[in-house]
């Protein structure tokens, strides 16, 4: 491992790279779409029009309008804001949460490790869609459903990886060199392990972070996201699908959006992956 | 009698870098030629090219010839240089433990060897297995053909490995580094077995090393590589006893002998340069005690010295720097 | 011998492998009954091979492994029972120099970094000019602080190794190997630093080596272990050994010197499996001197208190 590993330099690395650049620029405009959604729009997501239903694009509604009227950019660009937060949410709860399990469990061992690693090989075997499901049917459909949801189908996978790491590393002889002078666990896991586990568990946080929009949107497609009339990519989707003959437009655009920017999420981190030099480090040896 | 390996004025290239510049030597038969010099010197690269293996990590010579016995293996295709490796030069490793196939047993990996390149049957090539096993001193030579690699240690792989180099009759034997990973008892041990084999069979062996006591302890002559040239090139006993190299020299004060005295052991102050940032003129001349103006000019010749040797340096021989 | 700064009595490590699905619990002793004195300002060698347990003494003196029994005496006072915050200002005396150049530096870390965790650890103040300070001490640059250890060849990062082990004036080190992963040439300027850092700040070394030739040039008393027990303790660089074993180490370090050479009767053998140690001497299978009661018997180390021998056929 070399000082490229750091990861505030190495995003700007990932952008050097031709696929890197189109990945990154795609997100770059998905998340200021998402935050200055009430600026760039001069419609609001909610307002029902009737007699504007339907419309296929035009200069003034560039997707076109939905079942009630209400143009489908600008929902498109809100649905962003649901789809977009919960996902990173919820990623960025299970990594908090997997990485102090993983931590822990990593760095001192013994029942606590045990315990932890055979909770964490149980959740594995299970598909993410199956726990998130029951998880939603006993928090009851909604935002905060399906942002636990996501957050526990995610946990294995950080803990994992970071228990992974945090044991290859507790072997290194600077971790030794550090107890030789004095230190304590708190020491070596904070300034020793955590950073040096960081940049593998950051790149695959920001993969999953793809996955859980996936599953955000399967979730809202079957009614268990936000509720209307709040938009989320999945929830639109839903509604479209019963129009998917009368005008393909509704269901077309929030699937490709969630298509693309799941593919730019992946480009994007496979491109980071090589900036930072850590292909090996990603998928823990079992 | 025409040398069995020589190399003339070779160098070679990987990508844009040039790692070797202008390498001579010679090898006869019956001898042993201690190839030495601090890490990043090029001597692992001069046995690279000496085996023609340099495709394999992308190097190429791009002037001079490798003749061995009278044939150029510059010129040769890489078929005729195959059908010279393992069969007619023998090549030992410095790290027995990645040299053996872990899923194969020890004597069908020796077999193999004499099995493709003397066209033995199974029967006869197991005869001669167990045969070099007992020149190798290998105890119950049967038993530990039957055995798989991890169930030996170092000093026993390191013999397996040897057995294999020697299993197809060759006349000359790369070994680089071969006994760096063992322990010094068992070091000496296979330094004693080699050397024994190199004079009992008429072989020629190019010994890689960095340990100055084992090329003292077993070769003939003695090349120094620094920097990707060859700085001095002479027999054993005038190069320990009055080296013309200054680097030769420094490298000989770096380890202590039972004489030493406290504080007379000096190290050679800096590092080797890399193939990037090679110095101008004698490429040793900013850690050398003894340049002068000259020495960053102008890079010195490698001419005769001495009672055949060879050095490459503007003010060779003793003297105070 | 001066007053002893450090007195190691009876040191035993056990480690116990965990055994699993089809496979046995195992255990073996990495360090058997160690007892030794580094006296103030002396530098003791342990040298031996592979296996001789070296590394494991190395880290129970300075309790970076608990020892399973024996104790442990920094001028009188025993490092094995001191609690957390004791050993913490205990450790201010005594630091390590490790093998690694590479894994013994966090990659994350730059220079500066490195040479100011022991203060950090400590819960210290960084002096003003402390890092150009101790930069200078072990022969490198003060523009090297800001650099990363990758930017910097070997000998360079074990000069730093050595910079952070000397950052808190501690007065004993531990030399794991310091310079067995370098060149020569890097080797000596090494160990010539250690040997001027330690007549200028009156250091205290436990020096673990494999390489007899250089312990020898280094240390003023040698301990010889094998297979995790001492079988001699040399009382200077002189003396002639007594214990086979010795004499076979001896042998086995070819001079760099062509007029030296030498046909040895060489050691039969390897060094047998710590995990099914002998019951009588553990060097027997391989000493050319071995009877019958060096099999059945295990010989104590004794004889002349300042040349102790575990051998009963000493030469």
């Amino acid at each position: 491992m070399t000082a490229a590993a750091r990861p505030a330099p190495a995003v700007l690395r990932a952008f050097r790279r031709p696929v890197g650049a189109l990945a990154g620029a795609w997100l770059l405009l998905v998340i200021a779409a998402a935050i200055f959604a009430p600026l760039l729009s001069p419609y609001e997501y909610d307002i029902q029009t009737l007699k504007e239903a339907y419309q296929p694009p035009s200069a003034a509604h560039w997707l076109g309008t939905d079942e009630f009227g209400r143009d489908l950019l600008t929902r498109l660009m809100y649905g962003a804001r649901t789809s977009l937060s919960v996902s990173a949410i919820a990623i960025l709860i299970s990594v908090l949460c997997g990485m102090t399990l993983g931590a822990a469990a990593g760095y001192f061992g013994g029942r606590f490790d045990r315990l932890v690693t055979v909770v964490v090989d149980l959740t594995w075997s299970f598909p993410e869609i199956l726990i998130a499901l029951i998880l939603v049917a006993i928090i009851g459909p909604g935002t905060t459903g399906v942002l636990v949801a996501i957050s526990v189908a995610y946990l294995a996978q950080f803990t994992r990886l970071t228990r992974a790491q945090i044991m290859t590393l507790k072997g290194e002889t600077f971790i030794e060199a550090a107890r030789s002078l004095g230190a304590g666990s708190g020491h070596i896991l904070f300034r020793h392990l955590l950073p040096n586990a960081l940049a593998p568990v950051l790149v695959s946080a920001m993969l999953a972070t793809g996955d859980a929009i996936i599953l955000e949107a399967t979730l809202g497609f079957f009614g268990l996201g936000a509720q209307p009339p709040t938009p989320s990519w999945g929830s639109m989707m839903s509604a479209g699908s019963a129009l998917l003959f009368k005008s393909p437009g509704i269901i077309l655009f929030p699937g490709l959006a969630v298509a693309i920017t799941v593919i730019a999420i992946n480009l994007f981190g496979d491109a980071l992956i090589a900036a930072l030099d850590i292909r090996s480090r990603m998928r823990p040896p079992q | 009698m025409s040398p069995l390996l020589e190399l003339q004025g070779v160098s070679v290239a990987i990508a844009h870098a040039q790692l070797l510049d202008g390498i001579s030597l010679r090898l006869d038969r019956g001898q042993i030629l201690g190839l030495v010099g601090e890490s990043g010197s090029g001597k692992s690269l001069t046995a690279m090219a000496a085996m023609g293996l340099l495709p394999l990590i992308g190097g190429r010579v791009t002037t001079g010839a490798i003749r061995f016995d009278g044939q150029d293996m510059v010129q040769m295709t890489e078929a005729q240089r195959r059908a010279l490796r393992g069969r007619r030069i023998g090549f030992i490793t410095q790290n027995p433990m990645t040299a053996l196939d872990p899923v194969q047993r020890i004597g069908a990996q020796i077999d193999v060897v004499s099995r493709l390149h003397l066209g033995l049957s199974s029967a006869a090539a197991r005869a001669r297995t167990l045969e070099l096993m007992t020149q190798l001193r290998i105890p119950e030579a049967g038993a530990v053909a039957e055995a798989w690699p991890h169930q030996l240690s170092g000093g026993m792989k390191q013999r397996i490995v040897i057995a294999m180099a020697l299993a197809g009759e060759p006349d000359l034997i790369i070994a680089d580094e071969p006994t760096t990973a063992l322990d010094v008892t068992v070091q000496a041990q296979i330094i004693q077995i080699l050397a024994a084999l190199v004079r009992d069979r008429g072989l020629a062996l190019l010994l890689i090393t960095h340990d100055m006591g084992v090329v003292a302890q077993v070769c003939d002559r003695v090349a120094v590589l620094y920097a990707g040239r060859l700085a001095e090139e002479r027999p054993v006993d005038p190069i320990f006893a009055a080296p013309a190299h200054p680097y030769t020299r420094a490298l000989t004060l770096c380890i202590p002998r039972d004489d030493t005295a406290r504080g007379a052991l000096h190290g050679i102050p800096g590092a080797v340069p890399t193939a990037l940032n090679y110095p101008s003129g004698c490429r040793f001349h900013p850690r050398c005690p003894k340049a002068v103006s000259a020495c960053s000019a102008t890079q010195p010749a490698l001419v005769a010295y001495g009672e055949d040797g060879r050095v490459a340096c503007h003010l060779p021989g003793p003297g105070a720097p | 011998m001066s007053q002893p700064l450090i007195r190691v009595e009876g040191l035993s490590r056990r480690f116990d492998t965990g055994g699993g699905f089809l496979k046995a619990p195992r255990s073996m002793w990495a360090v058997r009954d160690v007892s030794l004195a580094v006296g103030q300002g002396e530098v003791l060698g342990v040298v031996g091979e592979s296996g001789c347990g070296k590394s494991t003494l190395a880290r129970l003196v300075l309790r970076l492994i608990e020892p399973t029994s024996g104790r442990v005496l920094l001028d009188g006072t025993d490092l094995t029972t001191l609690g957390a915050a004791d050993l913490r200002a205990a450790r201010r005396r005594m630091a390590m120099v490790f093998q690694d150049p590479y894994s013994s530096l966090d990659p994350r870390y730059t220079v500066a970094d490195v040479v100011t965790e022991p203060f950090v650890v400590q819960r210290r103040p960084v002096p003003p000019g402390a890092v150009a300070e101790m930069l200078e001490a072990v022969g490198l640059p003060a523009s090297a602080a800001a650099g990363y250890p990758h930017q910097l060849s070997g000998g360079q990062r074990q000069r730093v190794g050595i910079a952070r082990a000397l950052a808190l004036h501690p007065e004993f080190l531990v030399l794991d190997e310091p310079t067995a992963s370098l060149d020569v040439s890097i080797q000596a300027q090494i160990i010539e630093l250690l040997s001027g850092l330690r007549d200028r700040l009156g250091l205290t070394y436990l020096f673990i080596s494999h390489d007899l030739g250089l312990v020898r040039y280094f240390c003023d008393r040698i301990v010889v272990m094998y297979l995790g027990a001492v079988v001699e303790v040399l009382p200077d660089t002189t003396t002639a050994p007594r214990h086979p074993y010795t004499r076979a180490l001896m042998d086995s370090s070819f001079s760099p010197d062509p007029a030296q050479r030498r046909t040895l009767a060489p050691l039969a053998g390897e060094i047998p499996s710590p995990f099914a140690l002998p019951a009588g001497c553990a060097f027997a299978d391989r000493c050319p001197r071995a009877d019958a009661r060096c099999l059945a018997e295990r010989p104590p180390l004794d004889g002349d208190p300042a040349h102790p021998t575990a051998c009963f056929h000493p030469l």
